[in-house]
Parts: C-alpha cells; sequence; structure tokens
C-alpha cells in the first residue's frame, strides 16, 4: 500500500487516496442457491480485487428440526428420520443412532449383523466419495467425470436396492441387527461389483491425476495445519489428508472391523490434492474390506434374539400368540429404554459422526444430538480460503465435502 | 476410555488443583463421565487439556440436553478425546433453568447468568442460563456453542459471536427445551390467510 504523503486536491480522503481499485473491499454474497456449493450453504465473502480477505459461512437454510421430531416417535421410528439429515451417509448415520440405543439397552448384536454392517457402511462409503469426486470434478471443469462417478454410484444403489429394498433411506439397520438377511445373488452381484470397482478407480485416476488443470487448481491450494485442524475439530478425510492418521475404524474398532485388515491412507501436505488422493485411495480400501467382509461373513442371525425390542420373524406371526402380541406392542408403543445417556460416534465418510442419546425410561429418547462431521468441518473453511483467490474457494468447499443436509439437519 | 478408579483418580487429581471443582463422577454403559462445577467449567477443562498424563485436546462435541423436570435442568456435555491414548471423557455441567434463574432461587446449584452485566442485559440475554464459554481453549466450540445457544438459549460467556446459528435470527423461543412442544407453532392453511393479515412478511 502506498504511503499517505500523496494527497491530491480533490479532497479524496487519504484511505480512498491509498486504495487502487482493485484494493478496495468488496463483500459479495455467495449463495445460498449456487451450483458450487453443494447444498444450500451461503458464504459472504469479503474481496479485496480476486483475494479472499475474510469469509463467513451462513447454515441453517435446509434445518428441518429432526432432532426435535426426534423426540416426538418411538426408537424405532427415529431411525428414518436420522438416516435423511446426511442424505449421503444413512447408512452411518443409522448406524451412530442405532448403535448408542444398542449400548443403552446393553444388546449385543450377531456376528452376522455385524458383517452386514460392514458392507454397508463402506458400500455406502464409496457412494459418498463417488458423489463427492463427481461433483467436485465438475466444479473444477471435468464434467466428464461426473457421468462416470454417477454410473458406479448407481451400481451401488442398484446394490441397496436388491438387498434392502430401497436406493436411500434405507432404513436397514435396526436396533439389534438389520431387519433382513442379504437376498441370494446379492452376494454374487457384490462381488462382481468388487472385481470391478480397482479398475474403476484406476480410471479416475488416468484422467485426474496428472491432469494439468485438475493439479493447478489443487496443488498447494487450501493449505491447514495438521494443528490448527485439531484444533478446529475437523477429523475424517480432511485431517488425514494432513497427516494425522485418525480413523476410528482402526483406533476404536466397532462392528468387525478388528477383523477385517485394511490400511489408513494419509497425505503430507493437506492441500486439495492430498484430500483427493486421501479419498479415493479410501475407496479402494472400502472394497478390499467388502471383499473380506463377504469372504469372511459368518453364518447365523441377522438380528438379535430379544423378543422384548426386536419384531419377532414374520414366519411366527401366524402360528404363535406371543409373537402376535410382542409384534403388536413393538409396533405400536415400540420398546422402553432404561434411563442412561450414550455418546457413540462412528467414522463416517466425512469424519466423526457421533449420535448422542438420552433415555429417561419411556420408549421416546428424551434427546437425540447428532455430531455431524460436515456441520464442523465446516469451520476450517475460513482458514482454507483467506488469501487465496476466489475461484479457489470453489475448490475449497469442494475439497471441503460439507453436505448441507448434515450442517442443518 | 479411562476406567472406574482412573475416573476417580482424575476427580482428586482435579479437585486437588481446583477445590470443589469436580462435584461428582459416574460410569455407565463403559463411558466415563465428570460432573464439574459450571463456575469452573473452564478450570476443568483447561486442567484435562493442559495436565501431563490427561491431555485431552480434542474436543469431540459440545452439546447440551434438557433434563426436565430435574432442577438444575440443562446438562451441557462436553465429548473430550485423547487422541494417541484412544480415551474418551465426557464432562458435564448443569445449568440451572430460566424460572429458578428468575425467581432469584440461587439454592440450586448451576450459574445463573450473572446479573449486572450490562452487555448480556443489552442484548436481551439477561435470565437466560449461562457458562463460561471454551471457545479460546477448544476452536471448534464455536458452532457448537452457537447451535446450544440456538436451540437451548444458553449463553456462552466470551463467546466471539453468539448468534443463532441453524434457525432464523428473528426466530422467537428456544425450540429444544423439553417444554417447548412439538407443533409449536400455528400452521397457516390457504383458507386462514385473510384472517391473518401481514402473514407474508
Amino acid at each position: 500500500m502506498s504511503t499517505p504523503e500523496t494527497l491530491d486536491s480533490a479532497g479524496v480522503t487519504v484511505e480512498r487516496q491509498q486504495l487502487e481499485p482493485e484494493q478496495e473491499l468488496l463483500t459479495i454474497n455467495m449463495g445460498p442457491h449456487h451450483p458450487a456449493t453443494h447444498g444450500v450453504l451461503r458464504v459472504i465473502v469479503e474481496l479485496e480485487g480476486e483475494v479472499v480477505r475474510d469469509l463467513k459461512p451462513v447454515v441453517g437454510y435446509g434445518h428441518t428440526g429432526i432432532e426435535k421430531s426426534s423426540e416426538d416417535k418411538s426408537y424405532w421410528k427415529v431411525i428414518p428420520f436420522v438416516e435423511r439429515m446426511d442424505y449421503l451417509a444413512y447408512f452411518f448415520n443409522m448406524e451412530a443412532f442405532c448403535g448408542a440405543v444398542e449400548r443403552l439397552l446393553e444388546l449385543e448384536i450377531p456376528d452376522r449383523a455385524k458383517y452386514l454392517r460392514v458392507i454397508h457402511l463402506e458400500l455406502n462409503r464409496i457412494h459418498s466419495h463417488l458423489v463427492w469426486l463427481g461433483t467436485s470434478a465438475l466444479d473444477l471443469g471435468a464434467i466428464s467425470m461426473f457421468w462416470y462417478c454417477f454410473r458406479e454410484r448407481d451400481r451401488v444403489l442398484d446394490l441397496f436396492e436388491m438387498s434392502t429394498g430401497q436406493r436411500m433411506h434405507t432404513r436397514y439397520f435396526q436396533v439389534g441387527g438389520v431387519i433382513e438377511d442379504i437376498p441370494p445373488g446379492f452376494g454374487a452381484k457384490l462381488r462382481e461389483f468388487v472385481e470391478e470397482m480397482p479398475t474403476r478407480v484406476d480410471q479416475y485416476q488416468a484422467l485426474l491425476d496428472r491432469n494439468e488443470i485438475f493439479l493447478h487448481r489443487t496443488r498447494n491450494v487450501g493449505i491447514v495445519s495438521r494443528e490448527r485442524l485439531l484444533e478446529l475439530g475437523v477429523t475424517g478425510p480432511l485431517l488425514r489428508a494432513a497427516g494425522e492418521p485418525w480413523d476410528m475404524r482402526k483406533t476404536v474398532g466397532t462392528l468387525a472391523y478388528p477383523d477385517l485388515d485394511f490400511r489408513i491412507p494419509v497425505g503430507t501436505v493437506g492441500d486439495g490434492y492430498d484430500r483427493y488422493r486421501v479419498r479415493l485411495a479410501e475407496v479402494r480400501e472400502s472394497v478390499e474390506i467388502i471383499r473380506q467382509a463377504l469372504e469372511g461373513l459368518p453364518e447365523g442371525p441377522h438380528i438379535a434374539d430379544d423378543r422384548k425390542v426386536v419384531l419377532p420373524p414374520r414366519s411366527e406371526l401366524p402360528t404363535s400368540m406371543e409373537a402376535l402380541i410382542h409384534h403388536f406392542k413393538l409396533v405400536t408403543e415400540g420398546y422402553r429404554v432404561p434411563p442412561g445417556e450414550v455418546y457413540y460416534a462412528v467414522e463416517g465418510p466425512r469424519g466423526e459422526l457421533g449420535c448422542y442419546v438420552l433415555a429417561d425410561g419411556s420408549a421416546k429418547p428424551a434427546r437425540v444430538h447428532v455430531r455431524d462431521p460436515s456441520f464442523v468441518n465446516l469451520q476450517m473453511l475460513r482458514d482454507m480460503c483467506i488469501g487465496g483467490l476466489l475461484a479457489d474457494l470453489i475448490q475449497n468447499l469442494a475439497m471441503l465435502d460439507p453436505i448441507l443436509g448434515g450442517v442443518d439437519r | 476410555m479411562p476406567d472406574a478408579p482412573g475416573l476417580e483418580l482424575i476427580r482428586q487429581d482435579c479437585n486437588a488443583a481446583h477445590p470443589g471443582a469436580v462435584l461428582d463422577t459416574s460410569f455407565d454403559h463403559d463411558q466415563a463421565a465428570l460432573l464439574a462445577d459450571p463456575k469452573q467449567i473452564l478450570d476443568v477443562l483447561r486442567w484435562l487439556h493442559d495436565t501431563p498424563g490427561q491431555e485431552y485436546r480434542f474436543l469431540s462435541s459440545l452439546h447440551v440436553a434438557d433434563y426436565l423436570p430435574a432442577e438444575p435442568r440443562f446438562g451441557v456435555h462436553y465429548e473430550l478425546l485423547n487422541m494417541p491414548r484412544v480415551e474418551r471423557i465426557r464432562v458435564k455441567a448443569m445449568l440451572a433453568g430460566p424460572e429458578a434463574t428468575s425467581n432469584g432461587d440461587a439454592a440450586g446449584a448451576g450459574n445463573p447468568a450473572a446479573p449486572g452485566s450490562g452487555a448480556e442485559e443489552a442484548a436481551g440475554l439477561s435470565g437466560l442460563p449461562g457458562i463460561d464459554s471454551c471457545v479460546e481453549l477448544f476452536p471448534t466450540a464455536e458452532f457448537h456453542e452457537r447451535e446450544a445457544y440456538d436451540f437451548f438459549g444458553i449463553v456462552f460467556r466470551g463467546h466471539p459471536d453468539l448468534r443463532r446459528i441453524l434457525l432464523p435470527e428473528d426466530y422467537v423461543g428456544w425450540p429444544l427445551r423439553r417444554d417447548f412442544p412439538v407443533g409449536g407453532e400455528p400452521v397457516l392453511f390457504t383458507r386462514d390467510e385473510p384472517d391473518s393479515p401481514g402473514w407474508y412478511e
């Protein structure tokens, strides 16, 4: 900035005189309806020329009061509610909620249910990362990536449709296990997908890894130090891309994860390119987890045998009076959960997805709170963007991968 | 997760450093929790953050639960995590509700918003339950505390930007309190529109 000695005769104030036109701060409003914000996110950006000097995310446009509504529903009816928060990680939302309630009930789920849950969680992770890759590459101008990613995503959704009856928001996980066993033929179809997916990831990488435009847009952009990320509570691929090998599948190891052999991809610099590489490597590891879980899938029941919590099998209803009574009671009133509170977290595609459930002894939860990783991770957007170009904000937001349904809940 | 004896040790050590800071412990469902005095919440959090051997440096989540009809009714929960040891601990601080605050019933525990703090009164926040903000210690708490304020009307003193975050800024009420009814807003049907002048504003 020039020194204030050069005053002119037109009576322009000193500050005005100092600023070149491109140095004036300009506040612009991005969103809430903007194709690059991946949902209804509004960002108020202060610009000096093309350089971002400050920004504030404004959220809440998609707030639906799910946490409040959950307090008015019996436990099994809350499952479809929490699924709709982060609409790309519905299996993870279900797992966080069901896992918390299972801990409150001190209900152990059968081994087969653990493996089936892992298979579906990892398919969901692949699905979520594919949507992220397609839309993020689209933001950077690589339109064909979008079609390729959505082609594979559709295959994951076909698998969901086959095993659960729904493509999204499946209500497949139940407290105690999963609602029904996988149908015949699912294993073969899944194996086909597992065989093919690594080749598809190779193809994505062939398109993007050494793509000049992609490299220019992502390398050394949006770097935030590992220490700062930890202060900001950032988890998931964003944290791992900065070199911190924190993954709760490994460290906490719930469900069947301790039995499975997989690696945790980490980055080095923590720029946009690392974030991209870490997520793609995670897709490969997820494929590997699914392959192992499918091979090691144990026989046995798919849901716990606790008739006070779990619906009796359909086949018993015509012949067993008690089964019919319990079915009726479970559907109308639901089961009661002893008083207590639990915070249970899983490693979602975007980081730590935690669910806090407070039970007061009735058939409805007294409080359900979901710690959504998108909501917390969004706080790092400011650190990523300040001092960078406005065009990089789009890239940073894409690599941040917030799901606004999860942010707003 | 510290085990039950380890939790008692934490309580003793923390109380030795800050007398009366930890009121109680609980160990349910394999989850350890400290009940902290809300006036000393920052001391407890800072002690857990800095003391060698504790080093709970990561705040996973901050949320509030309303324990109505219990009094003090609001529980502010801090889910702390030590990443190298993979240990979680929950710190709870109980705050008295607005009724106990307004009729001057200071007998219950809790920490009503300090009367006479001019800034709070000017902002219309007097009478709301209050607790010290931990944003300086854990910058991640900024959004969490705004969310807690938005839904429960809990004032985090010292928060840099305490505004509503998910609800509209002109929203009246604290909807996640247990005494706020579900569907508490009247639904506007088309046939009622003429009876509600100015409904579109």
